[in-house]
């Protein structure tokens, strides 16, 4: 397969993004570069960026590897796609607003009713209910593949709690320390707004019943969850408050969270938790980690839950595949990225050419994230493809096949010099009622081994700064 | 500010305080044991003591020997008492109030947690014990460092700071309790050497035997030396520094609260304990109750000024 480098037209010669980084590069001495990469790690390791692998009990806190090379895209190209990712975000709320009232988008005959009423991931609980703004989903992590010149596909809409923006400040500020230089030979736009940003845009979602400038809370499963560190850093950085369930309370028809002059009520929370454990009254009752009653005040307005509940259905796999159909029928525009192909394998015709195959093909799982439990055609032994092969027929509803697509690559710097690997891209999107605010950039994950096609951090994969630059 | 932040920032410093405070007494036994070999065993027994960890020592080791209370002591993940279990501790809570904290202090933290648990990870040998103990030390001071040069002076700074000054009085408070007999008049052959070297190491386990030279030149008694713990209020680890530093804390923060709180009564009774007492009146009610009493009360404060500002749920 040949796959589109980014960084490079040709053995020396560098796309016009480039160019100046390439003159930069060919001009430092490999060991210098060696050098600056340990204190980029040392930087990383002190700052405490670092992640918990679940199921590796000596490997207690990770870093996630750094590559120095950034990836630059270009202000055109950035147009392009941003112009795409907002169509797409725009048509995911109006798309939330409609199944959770009328559903005009199944009385049209455009989605298949049983999608939504067998979805897991549907809350019959947000029926009828319309969130403070009409904002569904105040935080999307897009992903991104790249397979072309001007070819990009949407990999996942993540609309649940997308992480990894802290990775993308931090390896910003890396950068600007390690190589202060290249951002003034470069006019590469900023992120460091993001906090800010969020903020604002959280706040003008604030709920009916807040009087007052609104008061915001992170609400984090812990301080053993693997994203801690950035549930802390977003905290911090927005001036908000990290709270834990235990820390909040329902007082007089408000959330309120423990202080040390006693109970204080908070209008927007940002959650870092799922759904299923947002409340033990309302939904899952064994939950230690939410808040009993706060989906009561939610529905009376006294709350704002950001993502809402419920948005998880708009980032599920087996609706990804109506995406294009989706933005159509709520934008009346054909979609401006492109879907990956993706059979169904709860439609037998779909599943049959799965398994005839699957050796081509990536099957994930439909609820799945984080690259577990997927596989991966091309790279899997015989043994594997078997026992995919038997997990597949038990169960087909719960899993989609993709073809395997031919990621671009961008160099990382590797003890030999530069040398290709794949990567993706999450930018992240801010909604607010009545704008929406895109990060230029956002977070590049790189498959580290090479001809690994497998970005997740939980599977090894690092990440790079990512430019996009000025027009 | 959130109950559990506060917690955290109080409790941050307490652990921080403490890992200082075990490395001194590590410091301390380990001068007697290269000394006067022959009698450490009392000296080690009595600073397990004094961190509350004799029995725990006992039931793991069979004999009392400097290498395996330095380990214990130090490096030990099962002994909550360890530099390295107090440090995690520290670390932990310093991640719970992330949001409170600078980004210098909590860097510092991390990076103390970081060199010390490298640097304890294996077996420490006899010649590289002063460079550890050193390492811990100033590591933790660079953490107050930056807390002093960078935090805002608001409830935040004050939560940790109590944190400080309540471990700190304990610890001083604990080596005069395990210590108290050598400090008796009555068992003063005065002047003899082995007194001189007891009393220098009460001193030195607080790391106060050269302000004491500084103020008193050579006249080293025991009376003396139990009034500077106690009663001197220019002393940073004297009883009475720390009830006072930690009483125009509580004010402050009741005064922005506008709130009087029963922990601030608390300290106020425990500052009459001190406050204009002599040390003579002390050893006539008994040097051992009084200290018992103090360290009662401390125990108390720390726990009621827990309910007043709502650190727990």
């Amino acid at each position: 397969m040949e796959f589109f480098d980014e960084m490079y037209a040709g053995e020396g010669d560098p796309r016009a993004a480039y160019s100046s980084y390439h003159d930069w590069f060919s001009s430092q001495k490999p060991k210098a570069l060696k050098q600056k990469m340990r204190e980029a790690e040392a930087v990383f390791r002190r700052t405490g960026i670092t992640f918990n692998v679940y199921g590796q009990k000596d490997a207690e806190e990770r870093l996630i590897p750094f590559d120095i090379v950034p990836r630059i895209i270009a202000a055109d190209e950035w147009a392009k796609v941003s112009r795409g990712i907002e169509q797409r975000v725009k048509a995911l709320n109006a798309f939330l607003h409609d199944i959770y009232h009328r559903q005009e988008i199944v009385r049209a005959g455009r989605l298949p009713a049983a999608l939504i009423e067998n979805n897991e991931a549907f809350l019959q609980q947000m029926i009828g209910v319309t969130p403070p703004g009409g904002v569904y989903t105040h935080i999307v992590g897009t992903d991104l593949v790249r397979t072309d010149k001007d070819e990009f596909y949407v990999l996942e809409d993540n609309a649940r709690t997308p992480s990894g923006v802290s990775y993308m400040l931090e390896n910003r500020e890396t950068m600007l320390q390690m190589f202060p230089e290249l951002f003034a030979a470069n006019k590469v736009q900023r992120v460091s707004n993001y906090p800010h940003s969020l903020r604002r845009s959280l706040s003008k979602c604030a709920p009916n019943l807040c009087e007052d400038k609104p008061v915001l809370a992170v609400l984090t499963p812990g301080i053993h969850n693997s994203a801690y560190f950035e549930h802390a850093f977003l905290a911090e950085q927005m001036g908000a408050e990290l709270v834990e369930g235990h820390d909040l309370k329902i007082k007089d028809g408000r959330v309120c969270m423990r202080t040390t002059q006693g109970y204080k009520k908070i209008d927007v929370i940002y959650r870092r938790i799922d759904d299923d454990y947002l409340d033990p009254l309302n939904f899952d009752p064994n939950s230690m980690l939410g808040v009993p009653g706060i989906f009561d005040i939610y529905r009376a307005g006294g709350i704002t839950i950001a993502n809402a509940p419920g948005a998880g259905i708009a980032d599920d796999k087996a609706i990804y595949s109506y995406m294009p159909d989706i933005i159509e029928f709520y934008t009346g525009e054909p979609a401006l990225l492109k879907n990956v192909e993706t059979w169904r394998c709860s439609e037998p015709q779909s599943l049959k050419y799965v398994l005839d195959n699957l050796k081509y093909l990536v099957v994930k799982e439909v609820h799945g994230s984080g690259g577990y439990g997927m596989l991966i055609g091309p790279a899997a032994n015989k043994k594997e493809l078997s026992d995919f092969e038997a997990k597949l027929k038990a169960d087909p509803s719960n899993y989609i096949a993709q073809p395997t697509l031919a990621l671009s690559t961008t160099p990382v710097f590797t003890k030999s010099g530069l040398s290709p690997r794949h990567v993706d891209l999450r930018p992240f999107v801010l909604v607010a009622p009545d704008h929406i605010e895109i990060t230029p950039g956002g977070l590049t994950r790189v498959a580290m081994e090479k001809g690994s096609l497998v970005v997740n951090s939980s599977q090894g994969g690092g990440t790079k700064d990512t430019w996009v630059l000025e027009a | 500010m959130l109950g559990k932040t506060a917690g955290g920032l109080f409790w941050m410093s307490r652990y921080l305080e403490r890992s200082k405070n075990i490395a001194r007494l590590v410091d301390a036994g380990f001068r007697i044991a290269l000394t006067r070999a022959q009698s450490s065993e009392k000296d080690w027994e009595s600073i397990l003591a004094t961190t509350g960890t004799a029995e725990a020592y006992h039931e793991r080791y069979d004999n009392l020997d400097s290498g395996k209370v330095i380990d214990f002591m130090l490096r030990d993940t099962a002994n909550p008492f360890s530099v390295i279990s107090v440090m995690k501790n520290a670390r932990q809570n310093a991640r719970l109030s992330r949001t409170a904290l600078t980004r210098d202090v909590w860097e510092a933290v991390n990076e103390a947690w970081l060199l010390i648990r490298k640097r304890l990870d294996k077996p420490i040998a006899e010649t590289d014990l002063p460079a550890v103990l050193g390492l811990i030390k100033r590591q933790t001071m660079q953490v107050q460092g930056a807390f002093h040069a960078t935090m805002l002076r608001n409830d935040i700074y004050d939560f940790a700071r109590l944190g400080t000054f309540v471990e700190r009085a304990d610890n001083t408070a604990r080596i005069l309790d395990v210590k108290y007999y050598v400090l008796l008049p009555s068992a003063a052959s005065v002047g003899s050497p082995l007194d001189n070297m007891q009393w220098e190491n009460v001193l030195r386990s607080v790391s106060a035997e050269q302000a004491y030279r500084w103020l008193h030149q050579d006249e080293i008694t025991s009376s003396g030396i139990a009034h500077f713990l106690i009663l001197d209020s220019c002393l940073p680890q004297s009883l009475i520094f720390c009830v006072k530093e930690i009483d125009g804390i509580l004010w402050r923060i009741n005064d922005h609260y506008g709130a009087d709180l029963p922990s601030s009564q608390l300290n106020k009774e425990l500052l009459a304990c001190l406050d204009g007492k002599s040390i003579s009146e002390i050893f006539e009610g008994g040097l051992h109750e009084f200290i018992i009493d103090f360290l009662a009360r401390n125990n108390a404060l720390a726990a009621q000024i827990e309910t007043d500002y709502r650190f727990w749920a």
